[in-house]
């Protein structure tokens, strides 16, 4: 190491992992942390970054990004989705395995990991397949591939739909405290549903899915945990009533822990109006109702992570009739910007929000990062925590731009982002 | 087109579902449509409201009742029609719209109207032409021409729509033709009654403003119109409902069903019917108490005078292309 020094100044630091919420400043030596706080002794010959009173965070960690390589790199690439996280405040991405051919072998886990070596400009932790092929049917080398580097074990859009695989997996994933992740959906009660069911599926002729979809398979491996001791989580969910499922498992020590998308607490289902494919997510946007309770399952703690779910499209799987348009939303480059829009809003406390997308994933994944403690890698954004800009999908810097959020007004504008010292973003 | 021109009595480019009609929309439509029925029992029935207008009917699901009735409209009122069946293939059905879309667009089209296999494709094609488009059914989103064409049949039967008892029996939950006429029948002063088992009852329906039933008794009770609706063969055999037999048993619209209704209550089908399914002959049959003939013919003068609404609005009407 060159022995770089830098002092990042006059900036608010905000660390949830430390509790630190201060002015002062950052001290970098060797792209790692040296001090940081209000009384931080800067050395005479090191280079000074006036922050102007911008905040610091930990780089974020988006715990579900979809992208399209290999095999869909018209979608987005590594290299594309990272450039749009960096632009986000996000130095670390985790990425979906059910890409094509699906990530379920060691040798497949270790091209992720060294294409991301040569082309992002952030981390990228690969979570791997689940079972071989994201089929739902055999499990995949847990052992091998988290050799390789994959941090965590999941289907990706797919829900393991077979109790006895889900039984076995949590069973054997035990034996490495590997992480299962599903995605709540039971394909059969979704059958042909596309969005939330209800009043407004009816009055569009769309099939609903019903809450009960993401909640029996919760309660279903709520009660598989429980037989196998495995660590489970649950990758998004949507309705009030899983919250409260959740809620309830871990009042009675369930190794439980979920997520939700940044955009299912900012949206409702009523942006699928006039059949707005870009609002056609999975799981679905859902009542009023549920987003506020999602908004409680953060606040409390039932929820642990937020992440994006970015996921890509181009515009001729997003431009057809709702049914036939394909899921998903682009989201890493504006999660930070979502969250502090909600935290502006009120409905969400700044350093809780902030902990679901560092802290949290790093504790849930086992990862390094997520925090500015001393000694930690030098991952972090520079944010103007209250600067308001309005969503344009077209200057966002994935390669596809079916962005939920286009057109509406965000604040929070994310200045640099350095990850391990070095600065892989600067706004122009 | 670039240049807007003010729109007409009936303010509207195209018509893509019912929701977003007025009352006097409505009111509108239905005076007009009246006027064509009379003028399409006389010998010349051709008038030249569309003469060298071009009308294309797309059907991108099959249909032979509401083409021909399409069809017939526009040439009565002079236009030039050409009909379009696209096979939908499994694949691509999205992409094959909108080139198609593209591709028709291209030739100048007046006047288009469109049928699709899902919710929300005619609305989506209507943004990508230029022409007017009409709904002519879309997924189990809406069939606008059904709902008046079933509202003009109920006015000169009954002399008005206000205040009346309609029930609505059947698959609601697949049914276009359900929420179209839920709609309509809401806006003009009807209380509409939704009428099928709870696998076909879609949910919500009470919040647009229907009452559900799932007894037939208690749903029929003080209704002047019962509209019956087709059952699809694949709903049936244990998917949604157990059987034909235990379908005709419980809702299936026989004479002793119908006394459960007002005393003089009339019956309507959309068609295509099933026998012995979901109605029973002698009650389909009976010129005292069944209007689905009427039905067609109203369907012909609903669409004549819908298609000479749009056209009116078209931003060259009554000149030169500009």
């Amino acid at each position: 190491m060159t022995g770089l020094t830098r002092a990042f100044t006059n900036a608010r630091l905000i660390d949830p992992s430390q509790k630190l919420d201060e002015i002062g400043t950052l001290l970098i030596v060797d792209n790692q942390v040296a001090a940081i706080g209000k009384s931080v002794d800067v050395p005479a010959d090191c280079e000074i970054i006036d922050c102007q009173g911008k905040a610091i965070l930990p780089g974020l960690i988006d715990m579900q990004v979809f992208t399209g390589e290999p095999g869909e790199e018209h979608r987005e690439t590594l290299a594309t989705a990272s450039q749009a996280a960096a632009a986000g405040g996000v130095t670390a991405m985790v990425t979906m395995p059910n890409t094509n051919p699906v990530i379920d072998d060691a040798a497949l886990v270790d091209f992720i990991t060294r294409r991301a070596r040569d082309t992002a400009i952030v981390r990228v932790h690969p979570m791997a397949a689940l079972t071989k092929g994201c089929l739902g049917a055999h499990m995949t080398e847990f052992g091998l591939l988290r050799e390789a580097g994959a941090v965590a074990f999941t289907d990706g859009d797919r829900a393991v739909m077979n109790a006895l695989t889900m039984r076995r997996a949590l069973s054997y994933a035990a034996n490495f405290d590997a992480l299962i992740v599903q995605h709540a959906m039971d394909q059969d009660l979704q059958s042909a549903g596309v969005m939330h069911e209800g009043e407004l599926a009816t009055r569009l002729g769309l099939a609903g899915i019903p809450a009960a979809a993401e909640t029996t398979i919760i309660d279903r491996d709520l009660r598989l945990v429980e037989l196998t001791g495995g660590r489970y989580h649950i990758s998004q969910i949507s309705s009030a009533e899983s919250v409260e499922t959740i809620r309830a498992a871990k009042k009675r020590g369930v190794s439980v822990s979920c997520g939700v998308s940044a955009t299912h607490l900012m949206l409702n289902q009523n942006d699928v109006e006039n059949y707005r494919s870009f609002a056609k997510l999975s799981p679905p946007l859902r009542d009023e109702e549920d987003r506020l309770a999602l908004i409680l399952g953060v606040a409390d703690g039932t929820i642990d992570v937020v992440v994006s779910g970015h996921n890509p499209q181009d515009a001729e799987a997003k431009r057809q009739p709702f049914a036939q348009a394909a899921y998903g939303t682009v989201g890493v480059e504006t999660l930070l910007a979502g969250l502090l829009t909600l935290h502006h809003a009120n409905e969400l406390d700044l350093a809780t929000l902030l902990a679901c997308v560092t802290q949290r994933p790093a504790e849930l994944l086992g990862l390094k990062g997520g925090s500015l403690a001393v000694g930690d890698a030098a991952d972090f954004a520079i944010v103007d925590l209250g600067e308001p800009w309005i969503v344009d999908a077209s200057s966002l810097r994935s390669k596809s731009q079916n962005a939920a959020i286009d057109r509406r007004k965000v604040q929070g504008r994310v200045y640099a982002t350095y990850v391990n010292g070095e600065a892989v973003f600067t706004l122009s | 087109m670039t240049d807007k021109k003010p729109l007409g009595v009936f303010a509207h480019r195209d018509l893509l579902g019912i929701e977003g009609l007025s009352v006097s929309d409505i009111t509108h439509l239905l005076d007009a449509a009246d006027a064509y029925v009379e003028h399409n029992r006389q010998v010349d029935k051709k008038t030249s409201a569309l003469r060298g207008r071009t009308q294309i009917n797309l059907f991108f699901e099959s249909s032979t009742r509401t083409q021909s009735s399409f069809e017939l409209a526009g040439k009565r009122l002079g236009a030039d029609v050409m009909n379009m069946s696209v096979a939908a293939s499994a694949v691509n059905k999205g992409e094959t719209l909108l080139d198609t879309a593209a591709t028709l667009n291209a030739m100048n089209p007046d006047l288009l109207v469109v049928r699709h296999g899902d919710s929300g494709a005619v609305a989506l094609l209507a943004q990508k032409v230029s022409c007017a488009v009409l709904n002519a059914g879309d997924g189990a989103h809406e069939h606008p021409t059904q709902a008046l064409l079933d509202a003009l049949t109920i006015r000169r039967r009954l002399g008005k729509l206000e205040g009346l008892r309609v029930a609505i029996c059947g698959d609601i939950s697949h049914s276009r033709v359900a929420r179209s006429n839920l709609l309509l029948l809401n806006r003009m002063g009807a209380t509409v009654h939704l009428i099928g088992p709870q696998t076909l009852l879609p949910a919500g329906a009470e919040q647009l403003g229907a009452r559900a039933f799932t007894n037939m008794r208690e749903g029929l009770a003080g209704c002047d119109i019962v509209m019956m609706l087709r059952i699809q063969n694949e709903r049936m055999e244990g998917a949604l409902i157990p059987s034909v037999r235990e379908y005709y048993h419980l809702y299936g619209l026989d004479r002793e069903k119908l006394s459960f209704a007002k005393p003089g209550a009339l019956v309507m089908h959309p068609g295509p019917m099933n026998r012995g399914v979901e109605i029973d002959s002698a009650v389909a049959d009976d010129p005292e108490i069944s209007l689905i003939r009427d039905q067609v013919e109203m369907g012909v003068a609903v669409r004549m005078a819908v298609l000479e609404a749009l056209a009116a609005n078209l931003p060259n009407a009554g000149g030169s292309r500009t």
